[in-house]
């Protein structure tokens, strides 16, 4: 009888073992993602500096709004070698002097014709929008990520091993009124 | 306004997944094609996999064969899938091969190449999700399968609201909105070419697929004959139409003609003639291209008012609704619009207004932007070694 317990046993470890083995390649998978998903946006983020610097430094602007956003531009640019989640301050700031210099819709009397549609413009909005979309992913793949590690199982057998509990990546991404897109 | 490619921006080479036959008609398949084409004319290089049933038939250059699909059941109806070892060698290959910037897969989850796609596949992958089916299966039985492929999809699409809550609540997780698209210039110039006939009406959809409606309508048609003896309608769509035949009464017999199955222009033909365009689905669409076509062609659209019907005619601005699955409901709106025809013109330039949403153009923009954000540092789509034993094996031979 005890024979037969002890194959029992055994299946049952290699069960679990293979179990725990698939558990940890989900896991090595989602941190990978997560790695490319921060330095797509890391990319996006400081394109999106440049692009506001190109823009402030074109004369396109009045002097007040490219003060503004160059000011916002260098001090996000200092904190480029930060974590993400440490650059979430300044990146929301760029992202506010941007819309208050670009968002006409405060301005209801005088509508067009501040050749809004200029390429330079037009390239800050478009990479606004794609620092939006790289947000979502890498905060999806986050929370899919924390969802994993939050198991009894992965926690007690430390299958994360060193990695670092992933942070999403909170800041103001918002596009200037009438420019983004519907 | 997200149009514009960025200063810089290259060119991508994008790999499309088909899960569905490439030769029987749908949504899924007409929006890969499109969608396709339009980033061809874009620049760039695009190569789509999809099952296809006669090996020898002329394919386009960007078409990859992934095989001869089986008929299975599947969500409901009967797909012709392709899946199998030997199927998975083959989109091992494909993506080995090609050297992809980014890996799109259109609906994921289904059993069939996409799945094998995910599976076998690291590195930039994008998910488009079509159907929002009340329930999966695949999900429930084999969960695990499904979520160690769903696990590495870096940006989830849905082309409707119920698709990306269908996605939320099952799936977990959120996706991009992203509507399907229409080639509304095309159609609207074939359709110019056409001429309305009066009192027509068209029906679009396989005619022995019980969601589609076909019954519902033809229900209504008795009152409708009563009131518009003139009235004709013709039904499109591949199918065995004798069953119906035989159910039907010679006086409305006169009255229906079953054209079958036609090509995308013939089809178009076929609604721009209509007066009206009559959607009686009773469920399992999502979005529903054919009424985005048919406002293109400048048909007034009647469809039931399942949600994404409504979403799409904007609550019955853009095309009018009538309780899904009433037969009497259907058959007084019908003779109110054939009675009315400023009503009709009303809707009809309504509709052309609300089709600019889903123009092909806007979407794929949209779909260009995801692609770049996900591909921004230059990672490449490669293959996933991990566990895949079998497949390496039938790889190598």
């Amino acid at each position: 009888m005890t024979w037969w317990l002890a194959v029992v046993f055994v299946v049952l470890a290699c069960v679990f073992a293979l179990y725990l083995s698939v558990t940890a390649g989900r896991l090595d998978r989602l941190h990978r993602r997560i790695d490319s998903a921060q330095a797509n946006l890391s990319t996006l983020l400081l394109r999106r500096n440049s692009a506001a610097i190109e823009l402030a430094s074109s004369g396109l602007l009045d002097p007040a709004s490219s003060v503004l956003i160059l000011n916002a531009a260098h001090v996000a640019r200092e904190c480029a070698d930060d974590t993400l989640a440490d650059r979430s301050f300044s990146e929301s700031a760029l992202s506010a002097a941007l819309n208050a210099a670009l968002d006409e819709s405060h301005e209801p009397d005088e509508p067009g014709s501040t050749g809004l549609e200029h390429q330079l413009i037009t390239e800050v909005v478009a990479l606004g929008t794609r620092v939006q979309l790289s947000r979502r992913f890498l905060n999806d793949a986050v929370r899919a990520c924390r969802q994993v590690r939050q198991q009894q199982l992965v926690r007690i057998f430390r299958l994360a091993g060193h990695t670092a509990w992933p942070q999403t990546m909170e800041m103001d991404d918002a596009l200037p009124v009438g420019l983004g897109p519907r | 306004m997200m149009s514009q490619p960025l200063n810089g921006g290259r060119a991508l080479r994008i790999g499309l997944v088909c899960p569905y036959s490439w030769n029987s008609p749908g949504g899924v398949r007409s929006h890969i094609e499109d969608l396709a084409l339009a980033l061809i004319q874009r620049g760039h290089w695009v190569n789509v996999l999809a099952p296809v049933e006669s090996p020898e038939q002329e394919l386009p250059d960007w078409l990859t064969d992934a095989g001869v699909p089986v008929a299975v059941p599947y969500n409901g109806s009967v797909a012709k899938l392709r899946f199998g070892i030997r199927a998975m060698a083959r989109v091992r290959k494909w993506i080995d091969v090609n050297d992809f910037d980014v890996l799109h897969v259109h609906e994921p989850l289904a059993p069939s190449v996409s799945l094998l796609a995910c599976w076998v596949a690291s590195g930039p992958i994008v998910a488009t999700w079509h159907s929002s089916a009340e329930r999966s299966r695949v999900l429930n039985a084999s969960f695990y399968i499904a979520q160690t492929a769903l696990e590495k999809i870096s940006a989830r699409i849905a082309v409707s609201e119920s698709a990306r809550r269908y996605l939320v609540s099952h799936v977990g997780g959120d996706a991009i909105l992203i509507p399907n698209g229409v080639r509304v210039q095309a159609i609207a110039e074939r359709a110019r070419r056409t001429s309305k006939e009066p009192d027509a009406l068209a029906f679009l959809g396989r005619i022995d697929e019980p969601r589609k409606g076909l019954e519902i309508l033809l229900a209504a048609m008795p009152a409708v004959i009563r009131s518009v003896p003139d009235v004709h309608l013709t039904v499109v769509g591949p199918g065995d139409a004798s069953a119906q035949i035989a159910r039907m009464d010679t006086d409305i017999g006169q009255h229906v003609t079953f054209a079958g199955k036609l090509s995308d222009d013939q089809k178009i033909e076929a609604l721009a003639r209509a007066q009206v365009y009559v959607a009686p689905h009773t469920g399992g669409e999502s979005f529903g291209i054919v009424l985005a076509e048919a406002m293109a062609a400048g048909t007034a659209v009647l469809a039931s008012d399942l949600e994404a019907f409504s979403v799409v005619l904007q609550e019955g601005r853009a095309g009018q609704l009538f309780p899904t699955g009433d037969s009497q409901a259907l058959a007084n709106a019908i003779v109110a619009l054939l009675n009315g025809p400023d009503r009709v013109q009303e809707l009809a330039g309504a509709g052309r207004l609300r089709v600019r949403d889903f123009d092909w153009d806007t979407v794929v923009d949209q779909v260009l932007a995801v692609y770049e954000a996900v591909t921004v540092n230059g990672d490449k789509v490669t293959e996933d070694l991990r566990g895949q034993l079998v497949g390496r094996w039938m790889a190598s031979r």
